[in-house]
């Protein structure tokens, strides 16, 4: 076994973490993006609006149903050829337009579920006020689903940041790309990789604390 | 004023209301007593669209709706001419009792935030839970959450309040301090229906007495000859039980 290069590894330390501003803003404009799609579609799911009921059904199977990887070179490599004026599209943009695609149709299902699982005296209760359902939506369904779904949507958060790493496979410099380059110069990929490792686990295992208040603060807006 | 002509509700074969025709005087106090399962929580729930009734005009106020072609927005006018009132409560679970109450004043009213808090934090002085207004529901007694329920119910100003069996789901502690509020609402001359187990209650409050069984008002009158001199062999045998 050849000994760790640590000074290269610490060396490499501001390197990377130059990167992590870029990831997580990618990360988070997916989520944010992510979680507006797959409101809507919840909805239109719920109230099984025709038309819109079907497509989205498609919409949601198609992109649970086919590996991200295959979706971003689907939309980055492929789809310009078809539709040219998507040439012009960079390989962020195509990352956080197929991330966000990919995770809506995951958190859709699960803020669907979490629609359903308010309580049916929640509807009547909003109904027998007066309520138009866009009303009823917006004031007690949805904040109450948004509290049953808020921990499995912060896990899909964590995947959307792990998932960001796949955007160096469209040629973007972000921290696993970052990572790459700095490991085929110097030829030390376990240093590179597992500080990259490393990096990736400190920001999730930040968030779980994040998550942890998110989920205390809640439960006490109910319990108060 | 409320009139209602030939309402019909069908779980597939099962008629759960059977043309049920029922008038109600503006400032009336109403009170359904019937076995359990003869459709009394149906008939409430249809008045207001909650359960979409099969057939029947039903006239709330200024609102008329023919149950057979109904539209969306006339469902919505009519149920806005009632508020309700029930069993479990059903307080918003995300909103403070002072929320709960202002809550269709701001949405439904348009009012302004300010005053509808202003409304709601009079109507829990009247309610004696003043102090409770930043309490979630899940941090009420049932006896309380009620009373935000009734608080509710009054801030909606209603043609008809339609009160499904209030104090059913409540531990026997809670129950008077419900019913005397429930009584001050009716001593106000709040336009009632209600449908109750209190029998002693019912006699206390209501103007009128409807023994409802299978879908169908059986009888009815005022609360002396019904309690006293039934004529349905129906109503006396429930009477005999239940009194
Ligand atoms: N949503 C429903 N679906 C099917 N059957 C129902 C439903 N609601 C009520 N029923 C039936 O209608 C009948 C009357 O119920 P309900 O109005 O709750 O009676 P009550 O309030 O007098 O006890 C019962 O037989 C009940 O099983
Ligand atoms: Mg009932």
């Amino acid at each position: 076994m050849r000994p760790l290069d640590l000074d290269y590894m610490l060396g490499l330390v501001p390197v990377l973490l130059k990167y992590v501003p870029l990831t997580l803003a990618m990360a988070s404009v997916a989520m944010v993006l992510a979680l507006m799609l797959a409101s809507l579609m919840a909805i239109v799911r719920v109230m099984r609006v025709p038309l819109l009921d079907g497509l989205t059904q498609v919409f949601i199977s198609f992109f649970r149903g086919t590996p991200l990887l295959v979706q971003l070179f689907l939309f980055y490599y492929g789809l310009p050829q078809v539709f040219s004026f998507l040439t012009a599209i960079n390989g962020v943009t195509a990352a956080i337009m197929g991330i966000t695609l990919h995770f809506a149709a995951y958190m859709a299902e699960s803020i669907r579920a979490a629609i359903l699982g308010v309580d049916r005296s929640q509807w009547e209760a909003a109904r027998s006020v007066g309520m138009t359902t866009a009303q009823m939506m917006r004031r007690i369904i949805l904040p109450q689903a948004a509290r049953i779904a808020a921990p499995t949507l912060v896990n899909y958060f964590v995947d959307i940041i792990k998932s960001t790493s796949l955007a160096f496979t469209l040629g973007v410099t972000e921290l696993m790309g970052a990572a790459q380059k700095e490991a085929a110069g110097s030829f030390l990929y376990f240093e590179a990789f597992i500080l990259v490792a490393i990096i990736y686990w400190v920001i999730v295992e930040a968030l779980t604390v994040v998550q942890r208040q998110l989920e205390a603060r809640l439960g006490k807006a109910v319990a108060r | 004023m409320i009139s209602v002509r030939g309402l019909t509700k069908r779980f597939g074969d099962n008629t759960v209301l059977d043309g049920i025709d029922l008038d109600i005087r503006s400032g009336e106090r109403v009170a359904i007593i019937g076995p359990s399962g003869t459709g009394k929580s149906t008939l409430l729930r249809s008045l207001n669209f909650l359960e979409k009734p099969d057939e029947g005009m039903i006239t709330i106020g200024p609102v008329t709706v023919d149950a057979r072609r109904v539209r969306a927005a006339e469902e919505l006018a009519l149920r806005r001419q009632t508020s309700f009132v029930f069993q479990n409560y059903a307080l918003f679970a995300n909103m403070t009792a002072r929320d709960n109450i202002a809550e269709g004043l701001i949405t439904v009213r348009g009012w302004e935030k300010a005053r509808a808090h202003a409304r709601a934090e009079e109507i829990l002085a009247t309610i004696g839970l003043a102090d409770k207004a930043q309490s979630y529901p899940a941090a009420l007694s049932g006896g309380q959450q009620q009373r935000v329920g009734i608080g509710r119910a009054m801030a909606a100003e209603a043609e008809i309040m339609l009160i499904d069996e209030p104090t059913s789901a409540l531990d026997p502690e809670w129950v008077d301090e419900v019913l005397q509020l429930l009584k001050r609402v009716a001593d106000a001359r709040q336009t009632m229906l209600i449908v109750t187990h209190e029998m002693q209650f019912a006699r206390d409050i209501a103007d009128r007495i409807l023994f409802m069984d299978g879908g169908k008002i059986v009888e009815q009158g005022p609360p002396e000859t019904m309690f006293t001199d039934p004529k349905d062999p129906r109503t006396r045998a429930f009477l005999r039980k239940v009194l």
